[in-house]
Parts: structure tokens; sequence; C-alpha cells
């Protein structure tokens, strides 16, 4: 197989590990609101991603970097054409790590629930503006013939988009409540499970409708078989909600978000960045990607160096399989304002 | 201000804050990991005290630095994708390698390590921190790498159908004796850092027992504290002038180099104007350096210093700035090819004296402290919080140095090598991007900085002065049980 076809496969595996394992994250953080009232609860949910979040986020870093490697055309016109969505998810990624990590440092109610909101926020906005930037990726912008974005911020706010945005958003609530459901324990999984029910329904209704109309406007024949997974693994992660088999609903969940990667990609290809401006100014996987030498070099990197990850990251979700619920989060033993 | 101007500024404000984080980073994630592994030696209380002391310290200053790399893996395609474009073939391949090896490395481990001291054994547990502080280590090579290839691009060729730059040889790219000398500087400059750290704040600490303790006799736990400091002390201490050895001798190699690779940086930082032989160094200069030199005039100089670092030799002749300048028009092309003179001949200049005072700590540490002695002199706690920001200042000084000194080149010229590699900062800029968006990034950037800069200061000063923790008898049962250990 031709080198850039798989490191446009590479880039979508990459995608998939971040929506994945991110989408929890956001999705727990989104409902902390929901399923806590008090600082306990909210610390229950938080630790449940405690250790593995920052790991989860290093996805997009990679997605990111592997682009600039394997496609730098598409790094360029990409992230210089989305430039203010891109910088509000980025001035939420930043507020977030440091918010999870300094919450917990002064013990402090109001200095907590300033954090809180923050943690909160900013896994909202990520959340819907990723969905907005991958639709306008299918549904393709405004490029002219040096590669270069010609819309503005409103181009991408159009309804396919936003309906885009809605649906990550839909799927990353519905996934967060499920692996909340799967991971604590007490009243907080009471709330989690009742949660999961409800969102994971609402998942179905936006994602299908979206993933219908990207399918019908915008891709090829055989990703309806993408769509038809989709639809089978969100179905399956309500019915197993409702059953009150939260491993198996995660495992439909992660399953839903994968064909939904692969319906994105497989409808850009072998387009990376289709062009709304004329068909001849897109950039595809021949015209964005390096050269053979270098995608040569990074797929004997990323073969060696991907598994690892992988087995060092699943073995970290082994060491933290327990459930957590109150009785496991020890007593703040930060400093006060008072004692510093 | 233009869009170049401005994405200069936010590259400039956004690369420099980072970096006030980065070195702590990477040198107390090792020291962290000596402190544990003493520990896990010889089972004494006070390593693992000060283990999780400065582990704590660690968390708070990674949370940021991880923070701000974000922007770094983004910042390239967003305010210079031409530049992108241009070097994407090459250029990005370190910083995949880099997310790759090192990113998830110390992303992961770091919180295993943090959430497993109950969960893992002693000896996994051990090994969590030390793969998390070589993450960290290896993220530098890569980065680091990555900018040695604009400084002195090597393993590529030009293409002239594409008009972009392409690899032909990962290896010499990852071999660049640009990053094998830049590398060893930064990553000693980063103990640097962290030696002051650990001894500073011991030092203050120390000073701080003598007077809580007074004329009485010390308790027991006073002893300990002031035992634990003491070691905290000359461990610091021993790192500074290890690391201080270390930086003087890789930037002697580092400037040796560069008066070959770049001239042009070189003879900016001496703001020598014309071509001397046995030429001298200047300590002072008046003038308006950045215009033109016709107004620079040295006032205080050492004889043929300058020649002697530049090759080892007294009565070599440097080429300065003029000579050069026109050599290149000869070969670019009209246009003006020397960086800003002041702001180079003076960081330099700074670089190397801030450095050289950090030093003075490490010295006086020692001193103070030999044969089993505490010190306690006010004087010596004032010098060591001054010191603190010392080696900081040098190390982002030190960067200011050598990214304004590649101007007016994005990507430098290669003048020992294939000689077909270059870019102009003006030509690497989004086409894409508005003046009104780089703005509002930069304004929103520096904000968001300013605000959790704050924050940051706070809890390291907060968690400096709380001290080394009491520490609980390890927890017995199998691990896995109880409550964790640390929660958020």
């Amino acid at each position: 197989m031709d080198l850039a076809v798989v490191w446009f496969i590479l880039i979508a595996v990459l995608w998939t590990g971040y929506l994945v394992l991110e989408g929890f994250d956001f999705g727990v953080a989104m409902l902390l609101p929901f399923v806590a009232k008090d600082d306990n609860g909210r610390r229950v949910a938080l630790n449940t991603i405690g250790p593995v979040w920052d790991g989860n986020e290093v996805w997009l870093l990679t997605a990111g970097g592997a682009t600039f490697a394997a496609f730098p055309e598409w790094y360029a016109t990409l992230f210089s054409g989305f430039y203010l969505p891109l910088l509000l998810i980025l001035v939420a990624l930043i507020v977030r790590a440091v918010a999870i990590e300094y919450r917990g440092k002064i013990d402090d109610a109001s200095w907590r629930r300033r954090w809180d909101w923050a943690i909160i926020a900013s896994a909202w906005i990520p959340s819907i503006l990723w969905g907005v930037a991958f639709a306008n990726i299918i549904r393709g912008v405004p490029i002219d013939a040096t590669s270069t974005y010609t819309g503005n911020f409103f181009t991408l706010l159009n309804p396919f988009a936003l309906l885009g945005g809605v649906t990550t958003l839909a799927l990353f609530l519905s996934h967060g409540a499920i692996f909340l459901a799967l991971k604590t324990g007490g009243e907080i999984r009471v709330k989690a499970e009742g949660l999961a029910k409800r969102l994971s329904l609402g998942a179905v209704v936006v994602a299908g409708v979206w993933a219908v109309w990207a399918q019908v406007a915008y891709s090829v024949t055989w990703t309806w078989a993408a769509v038809g997974v989709a639809a089978i693994a969100l179905a399956g992660a309500w019915w197993f909600s409702l059953k009150g088999r939260f491993g198996r609903a995660f495992i439909a969940s992660a399953v839903a978000i994968v064909a939904a990667v692969v319906l994105i990609f497989g409808s850009l290809y072998p387009d990376v960045m289709p062009s709304t401006t004329d068909a001849a100014f897109s950039l595809t996987v021949a015209n964005a990607s390096s050269t053979h030498y270098t995608l040569t070099v990074m797929t004997w990197v990323a073969g060696f160096l991907t598994p690892v990850v992988l087995a060092y990251q699943a073995w970290t979700y082994w060491v933290f399989r327990r459930r957590l619920s109150v009785s496991d989060i020890p007593a703040h033993s930060e400093p006060t304002f008072a004692k510093a | 201000m233009d869009v170049l101007e401005l994405a200069r500024w936010q590259f400039g404000i956004t690369t420099v804050y980072h970096f006030i984080l980065v070195p702590l980073t990477i040198g107390l994630s090792i020291l962290v990991a000596i402190m544990q592994t003493a520990w896990v030696r010889t089972g004494k209380d006070s390593w693992l005290r000060l283990t999780k002391f400065y582990g704590k310290l660690l968390m708070i200053n990674f949370a940021l630095g991880v923070a701000t790399g974000i922007v770094q893996e983004f910042q390239f395609g967003m305010n210079w994708s031409e530049y992108s474009r241009y070097v994407g073939d090459i250029f990005g391949a370190p910083l995949a390698m880099e997310a790759l090896a090192a990113f998830f490395l110390e992303s992961t481990f770091l919180g295993l390590w943090i959430f497993g001291w109950d969960r893992l054994s002693k000896r996994v547990h051990l090994a969590t921190v030390w793969l998390f502080a070589i993450g960290t280590n290896l993220s530098a090579y890569f980065i680091i790498a990555a900018n040695s290839w604009m400084q002195h691009p090597v393993g590529a060729v030009y293409n002239p159908k594409t008009g972009r730059a392409e690899m032909k040889d990962i290896g010499a790219v990852l071999s660049n004796p640009t990053a094998l000398t830049a590398f060893p500087h930064v990553i000693s400059t980063a103990f640097l850092v962290s030696g002051t750290v650990v001894a500073g704040i011991a030092a203050a600490w120390l000073v701080a027992k003598h007077h809580e303790i007074g004329a009485a006799k010390p308790t027991k736990a006073q002893t300990a504290d002031r035992t634990l400091y003491r070691t905290a002390l000359r461990f610091g201490a021993v790192v500074m002038l290890i690391a201080g050895i270390g930086v003087i001798i890789t930037g002697d190699l580092q400037a040796k180099m560069m008066f070959k690779q770049q001239p042009m940086k070189m003879a900016a930082a001496e703001a020598l104007c014309q071509t001397e032989t046995g030429a001298q160094f200047s300590l002072l200069t008046i003038g308006d350096l950045s215009n033109s030199c016709a107004d620079v005039t040295h006032v205080l100089t050492i004889p043929k210093l300058t020649s002697f670092l530049a090759t080892g030799d007294w009565n070599s002749t440097v080429t300065g700035v003029e000579a050069i300048q026109a050599a290149d028009v000869a070969k670019y092309g009209k246009g003006d090819y020397s960086p800003n003179l002041a702001v180079t001949y003076w960081s330099f200049r700074l670089m190397i004296g801030l450095g050289a005072f950090s030093a003075a700590l490490a010295i006086a540490a020692l001193w103070l402290s030999r044969r089993g002695a505490f010190p306690h002199q006010r004087w010596f706690k004032r010098l060591a919080l001054i010191a603190i920001p010392t080696p900081y200042l040098a190390a982002s000084i030190g960067w200011i140095f050598t990214e304004m000194g590649r101007q007016p080149w994005i990507v430098a010229p290669n003048p020992t090598g294939v000689d077909e590699i270059f870019l102009l900062t003006q030509s690497g800029v989004s086409s894409a991007v508005s003046a009104g968006e780089v703005l509002t990034s930069m304004i929103v950037f520096t904000l968001i900085y300013a605000v959790l800069g704050v924050f940051w200061y706070r809890l390291m000063v907060r968690y400096a002065r709380l001290g080394a923790p009491e520490v609980e008898p390890p927890n017995k049962k199998d691990p896995g049980d109880g409550p964790l250990s640390f929660a958020y």
C-alpha cells in the first residue's frame, strides 16, 4: 500500500485514540455538576480520570505532530484556516490542564469551586468545537490555488457543522456518563447510571441524524457500513445502559466513536481537505503528504512505538481499574489559606 | 503592527513563558527520582520526605509546563503555515517522534507516579518516576534537534519543483552537531535551575529553623528537619556545581561551533563590526547598536579574547558584521542580513553574567555547610532567595539570544554544508491569517498565561513555605486496598 495512505489511516487511528479516551474525560468533566452535589462527590468523579487524563490528551498532540510530519500541507492549511476555533480549543485545554491539577492544591471551598467551573467549561468548549471542525473538514471549506483557506470564522458556523458539534457533545456526554457508571460506587454511581440511560438515547438520535446527513451529502457508498456500525453500537450502548450492563455499554459507545472516525476519514478519502472553491484546489492524500523517505522513517518509528504506548497505557487502566467511591478519597492534606 | 510582527511577538511570548517552566521539570524530575531511589535503597524517612516535598513542587510546575506546551504543537500551523509547508517534510518528524516517544511516556507515568504510591510495589513505583523523568529529558532532545535544524539545516535538500525542503537523512537530522552541543547546554542549564531551586529552598529553611530553635535545645523533630534540609542543600549545591561546569564547557563548544555555522550571530553577539585579527572581547559598548555599525563604540574591552573564544587561537581572524553582510547580499540578494545588534549583544552578556552569579550560591552553600555545620546566616538566606530566579533568567535570555540572533532567517543558511535551504522569517508567516486574528490570540494567550502564572507562583511559594511533609508509615496492606494516597 502507498505509504501516504498508511499515514492517512494512522492519523485516523490517532484521532480515534484521542476521541475515545478524551471523550470520556470530557464527558466526566461536563457532568460534574449533575453527578455530584458536594466536593467529595466531585472529587470521586474527577479522580476516575485522575491518573489517565493527561496521557489521554497526548493522543491529540501526537495526531497534531503526525499530521505535521506526514501531511505538512494539511497541517498548515487546517490550523491557519481554522484559526479562531482552534484558539478556543487551545485555551480550553490550557485552562483545563491547570485546573485539574490545581483545584485540590489549596483547601478552600471557593478556590475549588472556581477551578471546578473552569474544569467544566473547558470540557464543554472542545466537546462542541471538535465536532464543528470535523464536520467542516468533511463538508469542505474555501481553499484557493495556493492551499490557503479563504473563508473566515463565520464560514465555519454552518448548520451541518453546528449539528456536528452537537453530535460530538452528545457522544462525549453519553460516553462519560457510561464511564462514570462503570468506575464509581455509591450515590454517584446511581446518578451516573440514570444519566447514562438518558444521555445514550440522546446520542443515538443526534449522532444518527448527523451521520446520515454526512453520509448522504458528502460520502461514498462503502461508508454506509460505518454508519450502520455506529447506529448498532449507539443503540447497543443505550440498550446495555438500560440493562445495567455498563461494561458492554462502554465498549459499544467506544465502537460508535470508532465508527464515526471511519465515516469521517472514509468520506474524506482521497482528499484530506476538500476545497469548495474548486475541486482542483483540494488537498489530497497524494498532494499534501511528505516525501516517501520521510513517510518511511515515520512508519518505522510509529510501527515500533505505538504498540509500546498502547501496552503501557492499557497497563495504567489495569492498575487503576477499581471503582472509586467517597470512602476512597483521602481528606485534603493540602494547606489551607490560614496555614500558609 | 502587521501579521509578521504580531506572530513573532506571540511566538516569543508563548515560548519564553513555556521555557520558564521547562528547565525545572527536566532537571527536578531526575533529582526527585534520585531522591526516591535513595529512599528505596536506604529506607530513610528523610529521603521520602524530600521526595514528596520536591515532588509536589514538580507537579505544580509540570502542570503549567504541559498546558503551555500544547500551544507549541499547533502554533507552527496557525501562525507559521508557510514555514510549515516549507520545512514540514523534515521539521515535523522530530515533533511527531517527541509526542510518540516522550510525551506519552512522561504523561502516562506521571499519572502512575502520582496516584500509584499505594497501588504499586515500591520498585515498580520507583520505575514510574524514572520513566517520567526519562520522558521529559527525551522530549528535550527531539525539540532541540528540531530547533537545531532551523539554526543549521542538515540531512535535507531543496526541491526546486515543489519549492520545499526535503529530508534525505534522518540520522543526520537527529545527530546534527548543532543539536549535539545545544542539548547538553540546555540540559546542564536545566540542572543548574533545578539544583538552585532545591538548594535555595533548603537554605531558606535551614536559616529559618536556626532562628526557630534559638538558644533552646532542638527537639527531635527540629533536628530531623535540620538534617534533612542540610542534605537537600548539599545535594542541590553539588548538582549546581556540576551543572555549572557543564554549562560553561558546552557553552564554549557551542560558541566555537556557532562562529563557523552562524558567523553573523556571533559577530553580532560581540558587536564586532569590522573584521579583526586578534579580535577584542567587549565588556561594554555604547552607541545606537540597533541601527548600524557606524555608531558602535567599545569602551571596555579585553584584547584578543573574542578570537580565542571563537577558535582557541588568540591571533585568529574573526569576520565582522559588515563583511558578512556584504557577502550575504552577494549570495541572497539585497536585504539586511544582520540581527538586532543591541538584543544580541546584551542578551549574550546577560546570559553569561547571570549564569555565573548562581554559582556563587553553590560555593557559599558548600562552604557554610562543611563538616556537618548548619548554615544560619541571614545573608545566606537572602542570597539563596535572590539566586533562585537568576538561572531562570539566564536560560530565557539564552534562548532570546539564539533565536533573535538567527534573524532575519527562520531557517538560517548552512555555510558549512549544502547551502541551499534557507527561509526568511517574513516568508514563513501564515497567509490565511489576519493581523486581527493574531492580535486576538496574542492578547488571549498573554492574559491567560499571566493569570495562570500568578497561581503557579503562589502555589510554588505556598508549598515551599509549607516545608517537607511528615510521612505516614507505608501502607502494609496489599497494594490496591484502602483509600487513594493522593486525589485531586
